[in-house]
């Protein structure tokens, strides 16, 4: 973990963080509202003698008290779905209504996606997009057994993504869940940083830009962008959102989060971003006891 | 991880466009469905309405239950369901959930879409024990009595109070042959 060297100057409590990331995380799933409701689910859970607390800042996901939360009646059912805990971030505060057109430009595996349907009503149009073949299989595996009917699944590069099929010229609200360098996730897995490099920093970096651009310019007017990261690195992050700025109509807007967070960070290694980079939320492996995780929400101009 | 994993039918060379006035279903795209046999203009494609009376007849699931869906096909015989409308013909991955094999003597409908769309179902319906839910899950095929008619059964347990239908069995001569997918399939 030398690598999270770097980010000492960013964080408050850095022997903190540090030991938080040597710690395995909690079994987390997400009540899918399209199947059940949360009562139901604990009630399954309860008759299963597994036990389970709710977060307060989510009231759909619950820690469950076992190492397979796959073997699991409600997870056969769609009732559930295994995700970690900051993974349900991003979907409401991109805050999809039902009836709208929402893109998720990088949906696979499919854990957004499918909050992202839920918070839809499983109405409207989701259009599921994921450039790996490989990992489409899972996105569509995964919103079936949710039981997702709204989605539309393609299977091309966000960066040039083209809304002929479509037969509609513009999304209502875009999540852009990037690639990235996944740091964040190092509790989940402890081999995330094996490939590690500033050069691949500074590759995905190049991708993340060209990808929220296109989602700036898919969105219409007054539409609403999310850029969300498992990974600390600013270079992938507030780098990202500055450098849209400058090149796309939209502005950095405020959010609730009822996690314990830090504010985007406005310098990094001498260079400094737009000031408004501060409303992004980075949140840490030891504030709340979950996996890192950047988000950040953007309003899209005329 | 595949999704459902019944024989696909050979999708490709099924493309061309035929020699006679009825074009043969093209398996790289989704086509919407015909309304009634008398849109029709792909061979053997069926109507919205017949795919509506199917889920009536056999299961007893009323047809409001997918007022607001289109249905959609891509594949030879591999009907999808999807809650909203596009314009047809789309080619894209997927749309909606897949949910019903037709094109064959009897059709079969998918797991997803028994756990989906199963629990307005009135007859032809199964209720297992826990431990006969388990062995189905697991895909094993099991000696049950069943008084009712042989063919795709809705498997149903109960699960918090309710009946939870899981997914689709055949029944024939006593036996009950789980038709969970493998890529579905649970260890539970």
């Amino acid at each position: 973990m030398d690598v999270f060297e770097r980010y000492e100057p960013l964080i408050d409590d850095f022997e903190a963080f540090l030991a938080a990331c040597e710690r395995p995380l909690p079994s987390v799933v997400r009540v899918n509202a399209i199947k059940t409701g949360v009562e139901r689910a604990r009630e399954a859970l309860d008759a299963a003698g597994i036990g389970y607390e709710q977060p307060e800042w989510q009231p759909s996901l619950l820690r469950l008290e076992t190492d397979r939360p796959g073997a699991t009646w409600g997870s056969f059912s769609g009732w559930w779905y295994g995700q970690e805990e900051v993974s349900a971030i991003p979907a409401p505060v991109l805050d999809p209504r039902p009836g709208e057109r929402v893109w998720a430009a990088c949906g696979a595996p499919g854990s957004k996606a499918g909050h992202l349907a839920a918070l839809m009503d499983d109405s409207g149009t989701l259009v599921a997009n994921d450039r790996s073949l490989g990992r489409l299989s899972a996105l569509r595996f995964n919103l079936e057994r949710l039981g997702v009917t709204c989605a539309a699944v393609t299977n091309r590069d966000a960066r040039n993504f083209s809304m002929q099929p479509f037969g509609f010229e513009v999304f209502d609200r875009t999540l852009v869940d990037a690639p990235c360098s996944c740091e964040g996730t190092i509790r989940k897995n402890p081999d995330a940083l094996d490939d590690w490099s500033e050069g691949y920093l500074k590759n995905v970096s190049a991708i993340q830009c060209s990808i929220l651009e296109r989602a700036v310019q898919a969105t219409r007017a007054g539409g609403t962008v999310v850029y969300s990261t498992c990974t600390f690195a600013p270079e992938e992050n507030e780098a990202v959102l500055d450098s849209v700025l400058e090149t796309e109509t939209c502005r950095i807007v405020d959010f609730d989060l009822a996690l314990d967070h830090d504010p985007g960070a406005t310098e990094w290694r001498g260079e400094a971003f737009d000031p408004s980079v501060r409303e992004a939320k980075r949140v840490y492996p030891h504030h709340n006891d979950t996996g890192g995780f950047f988000c950040a929400k953007l309003e899209v101009g005329e | 991880m595949t999704e459902e994993t019944e024989a696909d039918g050979s999708e490709a060379g099924e493309s061309e466009v035929g020699a006679d006035s009825e074009q043969e279903n093209d398996g790289g795209r989704f086509d919407r469905l015909p309304e009634t046999d008398k849109d029709r203009s792909v061979a053997g494609r069926p109507s919205r309405e017949a795919v509506l009376d199917w889920w009536v007849d056999r299961y007893g699931v009323p047809r409001e239950t997918f007022e607001g869906y289109t249905f959609w096909e891509k594949g030879s015989g591999k009907l999808w369901a999807f809650a909203g409308d596009l314009s047809s013909p789309i080619a894209i991955e997927g749309l909606g959930l897949t949910f019903l094999r037709v094109r064959q003597e009897h059709w079969k409908p998918t797991t997803n879409a028994v756990q989906r769309f199963g629990h307005r179902a009135t007859h032809n319906v199964i209720e297992v024990s826990e431990g006969e839910a388990r062995a189905f899950v697991a895909g094993y095929d099991q000696e049950i009595e069943w008084e009712g008619d042989w063919g795709y059964l809705i498997v149903a347990r109960e699960l918090a109070g309710e009946r939870e239908p899981l997914g689709v069995g055949l029944y024939l001569y006593g036996e009950l042959r789980s038709q969970v997918p493998k890529g579905r399939q649970r260890d539970l």
